[in-house]
């Protein structure tokens, strides 16, 4: 086949994939996409654990050992067919905490330490790494096996520069569909969607080949068995040692993996679709592993002398002249190593990002006490970098290590690897006694004896170890010998690996957790993950408040995003009671919010960011007792007291709140009246003043007397104008209003307001931000009446605004039916104790009479927007005096009616 | 939730059934785990070649049943499974009992 027809085969492969990703996201946006996330695609999703490793690498396993390739797979059914012990409790403990990496279950365990989640990162990046240049490899292999025509593209030849483009163009598709967004527990509907559809390629890809090579090659399965026993060889004799060895290996691999662990617990939402794949991913894997050994033996008895069986599953077909069959099976080994590449680099970039770079970043703004600045979209770049980072670490490794040997074995190399994560991850899960000490100490022994007794040694000697150090051992003490640490001399090099690291790192682990005393946050989160199934929600941190929710809602906003951020605070103010955007500071409330912003940045920095505003991390002794579970009973009994209590202090609340605004009221009308009648009586003296002078006329020019009828003028415009606003008051109040509704263009009203609003103060140059496209939207409701409100916002910003270079933001966005117009401006805002009143009647926050109205703009403002089926509101934290204008795009009549809100009371209640 | 032990001693025997299964259910990872070990000991080291293929059957046998068994449990311990909780539960009341917690009776 020829080099073009392949690549562009392969094009129009990732394109469908693509387009499928990108289908999935829309539906998953718009929120009806169940079958998105159904037990089926979680399934499939899980088969990223069949790499190419699996589906070129098993045959040549089996080619070479026998049936040893089948632990591979046997370690993980056991797992899964084991969901109930282990799977069903790392699922919920995950989902209920929002975990976003295994080094962020791991840390959040242990008292959200970032030391272990950056063990455990560097750890995964490590053995990572060469797993995905092994896949570049394989996909490099694969082209140069297929191109027939190698002789007139030269390029096929260059597996370097294959591997190049493939690296590049996965790193693009990870970036496109995984940092999409931030929130969302960090879950992937396009990917995992991709993913699933990868998981049928290759499985229909193998099983097709394994099809042909039994029924059409051979005569039938008895036939195959035949076969099977006359290419048997001595080395395939089954070997104890090995055997249960990787059966273990491979069962810590599928927990341990960082892939693994992002698709089983990351993305997993609901514990009956693990119930499924108990049954159905051993099925997949039962089905990948069927044909492995018929392939293999048939190839042996075909191919020439010499031909690679680690790409018999390609060679074969092709061998044969099926070409068509060898291009599904290209696809199928295409897919397992797209596949796997972009959840282990999505899997290893969400770990880098949440544990390294984001609380580097953290400790050094602090240090020089800097603003966080936009944290959302640092930890989007951030994540998209380590992305690119993790590829191109991949990529680097393929090319120093050439394609050797060494990266054949390099899948086991991994499994061990990661394997060191299962002491503390298992401690985590099932022993309140397993400290952070423990875990880390644990952590780094094992690492260090992976890293010094397999993973250095696998590249072969004098290339990471001199010969003289592998042959002797370190200081020429032969007890160090990487391949027999301490006189271990007759195991296999990866089992003699993985005793002593698994054995030592799980000794360190118990004995570091027995000698320490771990910290009371470490305490209760180790209650709440071993006991997961016997309480109901969280664990609470967090004791008495100290900071304002002011001061939270600008850090929350940062990283969740803005409207996200402000509709939790809002919830969390309603579930309270309170109307707003600012809820009480309640231990509640922050752990909630711990555990909203954990989903996007990983537990400890979440922990580390509201403990830095919020000042204290302290837990007390009665939330330790609170979350122990002895006391679990007690707080059953006394949990329904508790809810009555709970529902009393919020009617309590409701009831201050009430009271505090009715109190306002009575002054702000006491006030309403004097100001009334001092702004009436303003302009009624000196309009009596000077037409008394005019009365007078003898001595008065007739300058004078049209300069003083101008004065008597100006005067009474400006009396009717307040008798005039008192009255649009009255009427909108009063739902009377008759509204001339018809279809308007926003960004003409905006433009419109703009420039009206530029007659007052004129002489303050305002700078306006604005993006006119999200502008352009047909809305029906009154324009003039929008206007109105529009000219209104902005020229109270002219005229208070205090910053020196003053400016004027406008963002509109689209919820649904409802439309959003924020105006922010860049001065120091509206003190919090003013907030609540800014919309009543004669409130001017100034008492100078430098506004020139009367104080009932904003009053109108709001009965206007309730005219209008909307409202306006204040939005606190945003840099300035906010406001946002929320209206339907499509105002339906008759709105008045449905808003009337008859007494001052009402019309404040519904702020 | 569970309540207090005194209404635990006797139980329906629905309940009866689901805990000894949800114990068959932590016993089938071990039984298999001996079940693929078994080729172990019946090596014939006298042997030229080793049975592949009937080796290779009897494991391939394992596996499906392996298979079939979880899948008939899978059946009726997913009914203890209750809907996926919200991790925060804002508008409800903090240690409000959860109707939707799973009812299993087991607890350590």
């Amino acid at each position: 086949m020829s080099f073009n027809l392949l690549v562009l085969t392969c094009i129009a492969y990732v394109i469908f994939l693509f387009i499928v990703a990108s289908a999935a996201e829309r539906s998953a946006q718009q929120g009806r996409a169940k079958w998105l996330r159904s037990p089926l695609v979680y399934t499939l999703s899980l088969s990223v654990y069949c790499t190419a490793w699996t589906f070129y690498g098993a045959v040549g396993y089996a080619a070479r050992s026998g049936l040893e390739f089948m632990t591979i797979y046997l370690g993980p059914t056991l797992v899964f067919v084991g969901w109930w012990v282990l799977l069903r409790k790392l699922v919920r403990i995950g989902r209920e905490n929002r975990v976003t990496s295994i080094a962020d279950l791991i840390s959040a365990r242990y008292g959200k330490s970032n030391l272990l989640g950056v063990i455990v990162t560097l750890l995964c990046v490590a053995a990572g790494t060469p797993y995905i240049a092994l896949q570049l490899q394989s996909i490099a292999l694969s082209f140069t096996v297929f191109v027939s025509d190698q002789g007139r593209a030269p390029l096929a030849a260059d597996r370097n520069l294959i591997a190049f483009w493939v690296a590049a163009g996965l790193t693009f598709f990870t970036i496109a569909f995984g940092t999409r967004n931030l929130d969302a527990n960090e879950q992937h509907h396009g990917v995992v969607t991709a993913i699933a559809v990868e998981a049928v390629v290759k499985l229909l890809a193998l099983i097709a080949v394994g099809i042909f090579v039994v029924w059409f090659v051979a005569t039938g399965p008895s036939d195959i068995l035949a076969r099977i026993d006359a290419q048997a060889l001595p080395e395939w004799t089954i070997q104890p040692g090995r055997w249960t060895g990787l059966i273990l290996l491979s069962a810590i691999a599928i927990i341990c993996l960082p892939r693994m662990f992002q698709v089983t617990v990351v993305e997993n939402i609901d514990d009956k679709h693990l119930a499924t794949a108990s049954w159905a991913f051993p099925l997949y894997l039962f089905l990948i592993s069927l044909f492995v050994l018929p392939i293999a033996v048939v190839g042996m008895e075909l191919m020439p002398e010499g031909a690679n069986p680690d790409m018999f599953v390609l060679t074969l077909p092709l061998h044969l002249g099926q070409d068509g069959l060898a291009l599904l099976s290209f696809l199928g080994g295409f897919s397992a190593a797209t596949s796997m590449v972009i959840v282990a680099s999505l899997a290893l970039a969400t770990m880098v990002s949440n544990h390294i770079v984001v609380p580097l970043w953290l400790k050094l703004r602090a240090a020089r006490n800097l603003d966080t600045g936009n944290m959302r979209l640092l930890v989007l770049s951030v994540r998209r970098l380590s992305i690119g980072l993790v590829l191109a670490l991949g990529y680097i490794y393929y090319i120093i290590s050439g394609g050797s040997e060494a990266l054949a074995a390099i899948g086991l190399v991994a499994f061990v690897g990661v394997a060191q994560a299962l002491p503390a991850l298992l401690g985590a899960l099932f022993w309140r006694g397993a400290s952070r000490n423990g875990a880390a100490l644990g952590l780094s022994i094992g690492t260090f004896l992976w890293f010094y007794a397999l993973f250095l040694p696998s590249f072969g000697p004098d290339v990471l170890l001199p010969a003289q150090l592998m042959e002797h051992g370190l200081f020429g003490q032969s007890w160090l010998r990487p391949y027999s640490l301490f006189g271990l001399t007759t195991l296999d090099p990866l089992l003699h690996a993985l005793f002593w690291s698994l054995s030592l790192n799980t000794l360190a682990f118990c004995i570091g957790s027995l000698l320490s005393f771990p910290s009371p946050i470490e305490r209760v989160q180790g209650a709440l993950f071993v006991n997961i199934f016997d309480r109901p929600g969280p664990a609470r941190s967090w004791t008495t408040p100290v900071a304002q929710a002011e001061d939270l809602l600008p850090m929350a906003q940062r990283i969740l995003g803005a409207s996200a951020g402000q509709a939790f605070f809002r919830a969390q103010a309603q579930a309270q009671g309170k109307n707003g955007f600012l809820p009480d500071i309640t231990p509640d409330f922050l752990q909630g919010l711990e555990l909203k912003m954990s989903g996007s940045v990983g537990a400890a920095t979440a922990h580390a960011m509201i403990s830095q505003t919020v000042g204290t991390t302290v837990v007390s002794v009665e939330d330790l007792m609170a979350v122990a579970s002895e006391t679990a009973q007690i707080i059953e009994y006394s949990s329904q007291l508790e809810a009555k209590s709970e529902e009393l202090s919020r009617t309590a609340r409701k009831l201050r709140d009430a009271n505090e605004k009715l109190r306002t009221l009575s002054d702000q009308k006491d006030a309403f009246l004097s100001q009334i009648s001092h702004e009436l009586r303003t302009p009624m003296t000196s309009i009596r003043a000077f037409s008394e002078i005019m009365m007078d006329a003898d001595g008065l020019s007739p300058e004078e007397q049209t300069h003083f009828a101008r004065i008597i003028h100006d005067e009474s415009i400006r009396l009717t104008r307040l008798l005039d606003d008192l009255l649009d008051l009255s009427v909108l109040e009063h739902g009377q209003v008759s509204l001339d509704i018809r279809p308007a263009n926003l960004r003409d009203l905006i433009d419109k307001s703009i420039t009206a609003s530029k007659s007052v103060q004129a002489q303050r140059d305002f700078r306006i931000l604005r993006s006119r496209d999200p502008e352009d939207v047909q809305i029906v409701t009154d324009p003039g009446r929008l206007t109105q409100v529009f000219i209104n916002i902005l020229s109270n910003a002219r005229k208070y605004c205090d910053a020196s270079d003053p400016q004027m933001k406008i963002i509109v966005r689209q919820k649904d039916t409802m439309l959003e117009i924020d105006f922010i401006d860049n001065g120091s805002g509206i003190p919090r104790d003013k907030q609540a009143l800014i919309f009543e009647k004669f409130s001017r926050l100034t008492d100078s009479l430098q506004a020139g109205g009367a104080g009932l703009g904003l009053a109108i403002c709001r009965e206007i927007m309730n005219n209008l089926g909307g409202d306006i509101d204040y939005v606190p934290g945003q840099g300035g005096a906010a406001f946002r204008v929320s209206l339907p795009v499509l105002l339906e009549r008759p709105p008045a009616t449905a808003v009337t809100s008859s007494s001052p009371i009402d019309a404040a209640g519904a702020d | 939730m569970k309540l207090p032990s005194r209404t635990t001693q006797f139980l329906a025997r629905d309940t009866y059934r689901m805990r000894r299964l949800m114990d068959a259910a932590r016993m089938l990872p071990v039984v298999g785990l001996v079940l693929l070990l078994l080729p172990l000991m019946r090596l014939d080291s006298s042997a030229e070649n080793p049975p592949t293929a009937a080796e290779a059957v009897y494991l391939f046998l394992v596996w499906i049943s392996l298979i079939v068994i979880a899948f008939v449990m899978s059946l009726w311990l997913r009914r203890t499974l209750g809907p996926p909780r919200p991790p925060v539960a804002p508008l409800a009341p903090p240690h409000e009992p959860d109707p939707d917690a799973p009812a299993t009776p087991e607890g350590r």
